[in-house]
C-alpha cells in the first residue's frame, strides 16, 4: 500500500506544516470516524490532533514518516479524551474463528459448484457501510490496530509506535481483530444469503 | 514442513497474513512464495486474502467534509496568529 513520507526541512517549519500536513486529512478523518464512530466526536478528534501537531511541529524530527507522527496523536488524542466512559471489554472473542474464515466459508459454495466466481461475487457485494460497521463492531484495541494495518497499511513496527505497544502484542492484536472482522463480515453475508449458513461457523 | 524443509499448506497458511503484511524476513517470503507458486488451493486463499484486503482498505473512506476542512484551517491560521502576536 503507498505510504507517504512526509519529509521536511532540517528544521521543521511551521508555515509549511499545512502544506504538509493537509494530505493526510482525509485518512485522519476516516480513522477519527471509526474510532469514535459518530461524525461529531470525529471532527473535534481531528481539529484537536492538527492543533495539537502544528503546536509541536518543531518537535517533528526531519525525514521521520509525517502521516506515522499524525496517526500517533490522534490515537492518543483519543485514547486520553474520547473513548466511551462505558467501554466495552478488551476482548475479541474469537477462540473459534478460524484463519481464512470468510473463505473456509465460501468453501460451501464452490462444493455446491457455484465456482471460483462466487468468492469475487461475494467480494463485490460487500458494502461501503458493512466494511465500515465490522471494524466498528470490534473492540477498541484490535479496532485501532486493524485499522492501522489493514486500512492505511503501516508496518508492524510503525503501528508499534503509533500505540506505544511492543510489537507482538501489535501482532496479536492485528491477527485477532483480522479474525474478528472476518467473522462480522461473514455474518453480513450470511444475512443477505451470499454465503452458506455461517450459523454453522460458530 | 515438507521432507527438503520447505514450508507446507498448513504453515503457508498460518504464514499467510504476515506474508500479505510483508513482514516475513527474505527467506521465509521466497519459501512461502516457492509454495504458492506451486499449490493452487494455497495461492486461492492468497488471491481471496489479498483481494479481501483491498477490498476493505477501498470501502472503508470516507468523504471529509467541507466544512471540518474549512474549520480545522481556520483554527490552525487563529493559532499562527495567536503564537506571531505573543512571539
Amino acid at each position: 500500500m503507498p505510504q507517504a513520507l512526509g519529509r521536511v526541512g532540517v528544521v521543521a517549519d511551521r508555515s509549511r506544516f499545512s502544506e504538509l500536513a493537509m494530505e493526510h486529512m482525509p485518512a485522519l478523518y476516516t480513522a477519527a470516524l471509526r474510532m469514535t464512530r459518530n461524525a461529531a466526536d470525529a471532527e473535534d478528534l481531528v481539529q484537536e490532533t492538527f492543533l495539537k501537531a502544528y503546536r509541536s511541529f518543531d518537535r517533528f524530527e526531519e525525514g521521520t514518516n509525517l502521516k506515522a507522527w499524525l496517526y500517533r496523536i490522534l490515537t492518543n488524542t483519543f485514547i486520553n479524551s474520547y473513548r466511551s466512559a462505558k467501554r466495552r471489554p478488551e476482548k475479541a472473542d474469537v477462540e473459534d474463528v478460524e484463519d481464512l474464515y470468510l473463505y473456509r466459508r465460501l468453501a460451501d459454495l464452490r462444493a455446491g459448484e457455484l465456482g471460483r466466481s462466487a468468492e469475487e461475487e461475494v467480494l463485490d457485494h460487500i458494502t461501503d457501510d458493512e466494511v465500515k460497521r465490522a471494524i466498528e463492531s470490534l473492540p477498541e484495541a484490535f479496532r485501532i490496530a486493524v485499522l492501522l494495518a489493514d486500512v492505511e497499511g503501516f508496518s508492524y513496527k510503525e503501528i508499534a509506535e503509533i500505540t506505544e505497544v511492543p510489537i507482538g502484542t501489535v501482532m496479536s492484536r492485528i491477527h485477532r481483530g483480522r479474525r474478528a472482522l472476518q467473522k462480522a463480515l461473514t455474518d453480513y453475508a450470511a444475512t443477505r444469503g451470499l454465503v452458506g449458513s455461517a450459523g454453522t461457523g460458530r | 514442513m515438507g521432507s527438503d524443509g520447505s514450508p507446507d499448506c498448513e504453515e503457508t497458511i498460518e504464514r499467510l497474513y504476515i506474508y500479505l503484511d510483508g513482514e516475513l524476513t527474505e527467506e521465509r517470503r521466497v519459501a512461502i512464495q516457492a509454495h504458492l507458486d506451486d499449490c493452487s488451493p494455497c495461492l486461492d486463499a492468497y488471491d481471496f486474502e489479498a483481494e479481501l484486503r483491498r477490498v476493505i482498505a477501498m470501502k472503508c473512506r470516507d468523504h471529509v467534509p467541507e466544512s471540518l476542512l474549512a474549520r480545522v484551517r481556520r483554527a490552525l491560521e487563529d493559532e499562527e496568529r495567536r503564537a506571531g502576536s505573543g512571539a
